[in-house]
């Protein structure tokens, strides 16, 4: 990292979007460090998550670029990538604010669909695998290995053949994170992946995160509004108000900053210059 | 709040008290009855020597709608007391499967089957009576359908030409037509019942394949086996040549336009008068020969092997080969569903978004989907048009689609032994009963009504995870979803 350091993983610059007359996001930029935790809060309806879609491939900024840095030093434009090659070639990653498994099928199954690229090549493009090549028979068996790893990361092995929909709702949040795990992303896009958990589950969930940076190497973009799990993992919180961008820094910054504590108390924006005088003063 | 809203409602609809609302309900029912009755059963058209002429049937109107009030008002005030006997039922129902388990179950009973097979078959060799013969095969048919319904379909196809009273007329227009929609059940399976995708103009494929079939024979007298693939390709190229632009609508507008791309290829047959011979079909096509064997009096099968001919030599071979078609699009199912594409097109049917977040092309996934059922349709066409001997636009009608369709939703998306068992029923039934021709459509109407309320996702639903670590649990019909296209 020192000599060659490929820089952030992610950068944001400048991009906006716009739905008609509606301004979603606002000429927004900001990095995501390698191998950070990095935060994206702000109040509901700030833009995050069309930040999110924006990053994915779901939707295409009006302006602005994105641009993922490769390990390598390879620099994919998210901007103008088709969606599905966002996963495949510039390995980002993610996960939906409400949940987005198959649910009709087996939670291995949804494990061995995200590695779909992979066993797709190995299959000989099917006509291989229709024969039962033993290359792909091979990849199968790595496919379900690595799956079996992220299930035994996320504690749900003893699922592993049972439909993904029959689970409860925080086990579906670990396996949504343990699918996106399993494409072997470097950026992990996480939208809300604390909501609607129990604190011991958020607990849990925090050390998760926490463990794949460290083992992983990975680095993660979370959209949190439950500030407990915000403040604790994050390395680097920016902060969205009406789609622009109006604090970024570390948690202890944003903590005191006081636009943020307006913005989360819904105080009016003149209110807001006031507060910020008055802190000045 | 849910709890005590659900039972008030159940209250409200279980026990009616008081004669004035029981009246009320079964004078509402007859009103109804009524209406419906008007128009369907008042007035009919009887054929007179000279005239048609219009007859109404006033009475029998009456007398169905007194009927329904009746009843009506026999259930109002009869059903809080038939309460009390729907429990002492279900008791003993409980009761009984509790004793049956008790005698170890299934296992007994199997027991008890091969034991009465046995049985039977000795007697029925000692005394020549056929019909215990029977006796002996029906509890091994049923033994089979409990152990594994496939295998005993199997068993029932390869044995069917031969059984006795399989006459030629049954083996053609029961066994081979059966056959042909359990192949076109299957092949229509892959796009709507895995991947999800709503395809209302199946039958242009198999028209694709039937054309393709007739016209190569007669304008390059190429045989039945060289263009039978060729006919699956083209179908496939006319898949993908529609989906390109058609895969990026969903749910009801998919549906719509795969119905007009039907319409379209039937009405193009049509008109292409110089190539496709026009309404007036494409005759004489070739018949299919078994390794240069022909099926004919003179010099053919018959001769070649020393046996007097007959010509259900010819649909007994049709019969095998449209089997062995219907196997290897099963065969080819089953395999897909699990390698990735497979995999890939039931996640489709799941969640399409979710599916690009992992990185699968879309439309790549679809076109496939779209392609491999295409190609299916293409090959029964083909063997559809060598079996006919003759085709027109007429075999093509939108009518074929709906019945395909109608077939795989009630044997149960996305299930082979469902679908199979769908066209044995939907259309083996058809030709059974094309006596009581009038009642038919009735009889029809009502099993689908009856499956719908009783099994709306049809026959088999659920699904069998395509991998396990451990043991498969079978995934229930109500998580699946159905696919918006």
């Amino acid at each position: 990292m020192t000599s060659a350091d490929p820089g952030p993983v992610l950068e944001v610059d400048a991009v906006g979007m716009r739905f008609g007359g509606l301004v979603a996001v606002d000429s927004l930029s900001f990095t995501a460090g390698r191998g950070h935790i990095t935060a994206l809060i702000g109040p509901n309806g700030a833009g995050k998550t069309t930040v999110f879609n924006c990053i994915t491939g779901f939707y295409r900024p009006s302006s602005g670029e994105i641009r993922a840095r490769q390990p390598d030093g390879r620099v994919n434009p998210l901007h103008k990538m088709p969606g599905h090659r966002i996963c495949e070639d510039a390995n980002v990653a993610r996960t939906f604010q409400n949940i987005r498994l198959f649910a009709g099928m087996s939670v291995l199954e949804n494990l061995l669909v995200a590695q779909h690229n992979r066993l797709m090549r190995a299959s000989g493009f099917t006509i291989g695998g229709l024969f039962g090549l033993p290359s792909y028979m091979r990849a199968e068996r790595e496919a379900v290995d690595l799956a079996k790893h992220w299930l035994e990361r996320v504690g749900l092995v003893h699922r592993a053949d049972h439909a993904a929909g029959d689970l409860p709702y925080g086990d579906q949040r670990r396996l949504e994170i343990a699918r996106a795990m399993c494409t072997e992303p470097m950026l992990l896009c996480l939208d809300e992946p604390a909501a609607g958990l129990n604190p011991r589950e958020s607990r849990e969930l925090n050390n998760l995160l926490i463990s794949m940076r460290a083992e992983n190497g990975l680095s993660i973009l979370l959209i949190e509004h439950d500030m407990g799990v915000v403040m604790e993992i994050s390395d680097h919180i920016v902060v969205l108000d009406y789609g622009k961008k109006i604090a970024e820094g570390r948690p202890e910054e944003i903590r005191s900053n006081p636009a943020v504590i307006a913005a989360y108390l819904g105080v009016e924006d003149e209110e807001v210059e006031q507060v910020e005088k008055e802190i000045r003063a | 709040m849910a709890v005590t809203a659900a039972r008030s409602g159940q209250a409200a609809t279980e026990v009616r008290t008081g004669i004035g609302a029981a009246v009320a309900d079964a004078a509402i029912a007859a009103v109804i009855a009524f209406f419906l009755a008007m128009p369907i059963l008042t007035y009919k058209t009887v054929e007179q020597v000279t005239s048609l002429q219009v007859v109404s049937r006033w009475p029998q109107v009456l007398v169905g709608v007194a009927a329904v009030f009746v009843g009506r008002l026999a259930l109002n005030l009869l059903w809080p007391h038939l309460s009390g006997v729907r429990e002492r039922l279900a008791w003993i129902g409980t009761k009984l499967r509790d004793a049956f388990f008790a005698m170890g179950g299934w296992r007994t009973v199997y027991g008890v089957l091969i034991v009465v097979a046995v049985g039977c078959s000795i007697a029925g060799q000692l005394s020549h009576n056929r019909w215990l013969d029977l006796l002996a095969i029906g509890p091994l048919i049923i033994g089979m359908w409990r152990r594994s319904p496939m295998w005993l379909l199997l068993a029932l196809a390869l044995f069917f030409p031969f059984a006795p009273g399989a006459t030629r007329y049954y083996v053609e227009n029961f066994g081979i037509l059966v056959l042909i929609y359990v192949m076109l059940g299957w092949g229509l399976n892959i796009v709507v019942g895995l991947a999800g995708l709503l395809d209302l103009g199946y039958v242009a494929f198999y028209a694709v394949g039937a054309y393709a079939y007739a016209l190569l024979a007669q304008n390059f007298g190429l045989s039945f086996w060289i263009c039978l693939p060729l006919a699956g390709i083209l179908a496939a190229f006319w898949g993908v040549l529609l989906g390109f632009p058609v895969l990026r609508l969903r749910g009801d507008y998919l549906a719509i336009v795969t119905l007009a791309f039907g319409e379209i290829i039937r009405i193009v047959l049509i008109n292409w008068q110089s190539l496709t011979g026009g309404p007036n079909g494409v005759s004489g096509i070739p018949r299919p020969t078994l390794f240069g064997l022909q099926f004919k009096a003179e010099g053919g099968f018959a001769d070649y092997f020393g046996l007097q001919y007959t010509s259900l030599h010819r649909i007994i071979f049709l019969y095998y080969i449209i089997l062995a078609l219907a196997l290897l699009t099963n065969w080819v199912t089953l395999r897909l569903r699990r390698l990735p594409v497979g995999r890939a097109w039931e996640a489709l049917r799941e969640d399409e978004i979710a599916c690009r977040s992992l990185g699968i092309n879309v439309t790549n996934t679809k076109l496939t989907a779209f392609a491999t059922g295409a190609m299916f349709g293409g090959f029964a066409g083909a063997f559809f048009a060598t079996k006919q001997g003759f085709i027109s636009p007429e075999s093509f009608t939108f009518w074929e689609s709906a019945i395909i369709l109608a077939i795989v939703v009630l044997g149960g998306m996305g299930s082979q032994i469902g679908v199979a068992v769908a066209a044995l029923v939907m259309i083996g039934g058809t030709e059974v009963f094309r006596e009581f021709e009038t009642y038919r459509m009735l009889v029809f109407g009502l099993a689908m009504v009856g499956m719908m309320v009783w099994r709306p996702r049809g026959m088999v639903s659920g699904r069998v995870p395509s991998i396990a670590l451990g043991e498969a649990h079978r995934i229930g019909g109500d998580l699946i979803e159905e696919g918006h296209g």
